[in-house]
């Protein structure tokens, strides 16, 4: 059988997007209120205010700049207005996305205030959001498509079926030839060793392990306690997962039983090693890795979840499923798919898979997810510590 | 098929997750094994809610819980077979 196609955007340095966004990008914090002026103004342009970007330093700042300029890069992104406090970092937000060759413009606010600020970026704006409103989508193959998954307010319905449903899934398209990105590496601690030998080579294995025990390290140098509470969360408990370790099968019940990590990516860093499934360094918080991930370049997001997250991106369409059948029937209007018919052993593992692929497709091709309905837009930069 | 009302991941797992709302303490549960199809019985001694554990086995006092085949945290107290297993008796190794 062909691979399936899905509706794209073909864009200027020929990845393919499956959104067709015009963004309002601020530099930092002081520019939210000009970028969310300038989105009000111009219908169809989407400000993505965030809370950081003044006095940051070192590796925390290039983790920064790597989480613009990638957003902004993004295949979803048709074309980008940046606005910063001062015209130096703008320009080189600009720079970064400028190599794409997708249209972008930067704008600063020093010597000349919010309102001609506003003024001149809304013009920009419109003209960039009338220019992305006549690109037409096209045929594009799997092996376009960039897919990322994260689960989040995981119960042990998790481990049992929406998991082993994205699991099916990324089995069926890493053969496919399309690439894929998991991440969440403190959520896969007491599974570390496991996660090690899923990876496609001993060397990229143990560039895993030199992660997660970096990452592990800094858990155990702040924490208070036994973490009880924040990881398993208060959700997680209330669903029934007890200890981080099941918790991190359960996870890495995500990634399938044959496909093999060819890569480990830092935060918001883009695979370049070809197609293929991806580790990335991240936080386990929901917004905090999916943003992450859309900064890398991936386009569709899977999200399984037990007792019910309700997260979305504003750059990349976050895919909902639960096996959990009370969080689908309290919560149903936050859910894409629903496989609780595989507890109930109504469905199969290969149909649910199958079921996660067709309603991928159709997102790609355009379906509002229920996150996209709803309004949710969590765009959350990671901060790795104080600023200077 | 009778109805499922709890699953077990692995056969050497200590732990099953019980995948039905309402059980009672008492309720004869039908568990699914998935690694080998098998159907196996516990009488539960406790109400256990949707996804919670139910133990497949006396598990003593610092025992290790097996699930998905693997080392999933310790005993704090002992529990029975057909007990509640969540934080009131079990506990990470790592953290």
């Amino acid at each position: 059988m062909a691979n399936p196609i899905f509706m794209g955007y073909r864009r200027e340095n020929g990845r393919a997007g499956v959104r067709n966004h015009v963004v309002i990008l601020p530099l930092d914090d002081l520019s939210n209120a000009a970028s969310e002026a300038v989105a009000n103004n111009i219908k169809g342009a989407l400000a993505l205010p965030h809370h950081y970007g003044r006095l940051q330093f070192g590796e925390d700042l290039e983790l920064h700049f790597r989480t613009l300029i990638g957003t902004g890069c993004n295949p979803n992104v048709a074309a980008v207005v940046v606005i910063g406090i001062e015209p130096g970092w703008t320009q080189r937000i600009v720079d970064g996305i400028a190599k794409t060759g997708k249209p972008v413009e930067g704008f600063s606010i020093e010597r000349n205030g919010d309102i001609a600020t506003i003024a001149s970026a809304s013009r920009k704006a419109k003209e960039y959001v009338q220019w992305a409103s006549e690109l037409a989508r096209q045929e594009c193959p799997m092996e376009d498509l960039w897919i990322s998954v994260k689960c989040g307010e995981s119960d042990t319905t998790s481990g049992l079926a929406s998991n082993p449903t994205v699991g099916n899934f990324i089995d069926k398209v890493d053969a496919m030839g399309a690439t894929t990105c998991f991440g969440e590496t403190s959520e896969i601690t007491g599974a570390e060793q496991v996660c090690a030998t899923r990876a496609a080579t001993a060397e990229t294995g143990e560039k895993f392990l030199k992660t997660w025990n970096a990452y592990n390290d800094f858990i155990l140098a702040n924490k208070t306690d036994d973490l009880s509470d924040s990881q398993p969360s208060k959700g997680n408990i209330e669903g029934g997962l007890t200890t981080i370790e099941e918790k991190a099968f359960g996870n890495l019940e995500k990634i399938g039983k044959k496909a093999r990590y060819i890569d480990v990516l830092e935060p918001a860093q883009a695979p370049s090693k070809g197609a293929g499934l991806y580790f990335m360094d991240t936080s386990s918080a929901a917004a905090e890795c999916v943003t992450l991930q859309a900064a890398a370049g991936f386009v569709v997001h899977l999200f399984p979840t037990g007792q019910g997250n309700i997260i979305g991106n504003p750059i990349e369409p976050v895919i909902k499923l639960t096996a959990n059948p009370r969080t689908a029937r309290t919560m149903g209007e936050h859910v894409d798919l629903d496989v609780s018919g595989l507890l109930r052993r109504e469905m199969s593992l290969d149909q649910a898979g199958d079921k996660l692929i067709d309603i991928t497709l159709r997102t790609c091709n355009g379906r509002l997810t229920a996150a996209e309905a709803l309004g949710h837009r969590e765009f959350v930069m990671t901060k790795l510590y104080r600023s200077a | 098929m009778a109805s499922t009302d709890f699953i077990v991941h692995d056969t050497g797992d200590s732990v099953g997750v019980v995948v039905v709302e309402g059980t009672e303490a008492g309720q004869e549960l039908t568990g699914w094994v998935m690694a080998t199809d098998e159907t196996i019985t516990v009488a539960s001694t406790d109400p256990i809610p949707l996804g919670h554990k139910v133990a497949l086995a006396d598990i003593k006092d610092g025992d290790t819980i097996i699930k998905y085949g693997h080392d999933i945290g310790r005993a704090v107290a002992d529990i029975r077979r057909g007990g509640h297993a969540h934080v009131h008796n079990v506990k990470t190794k790592r953290w």
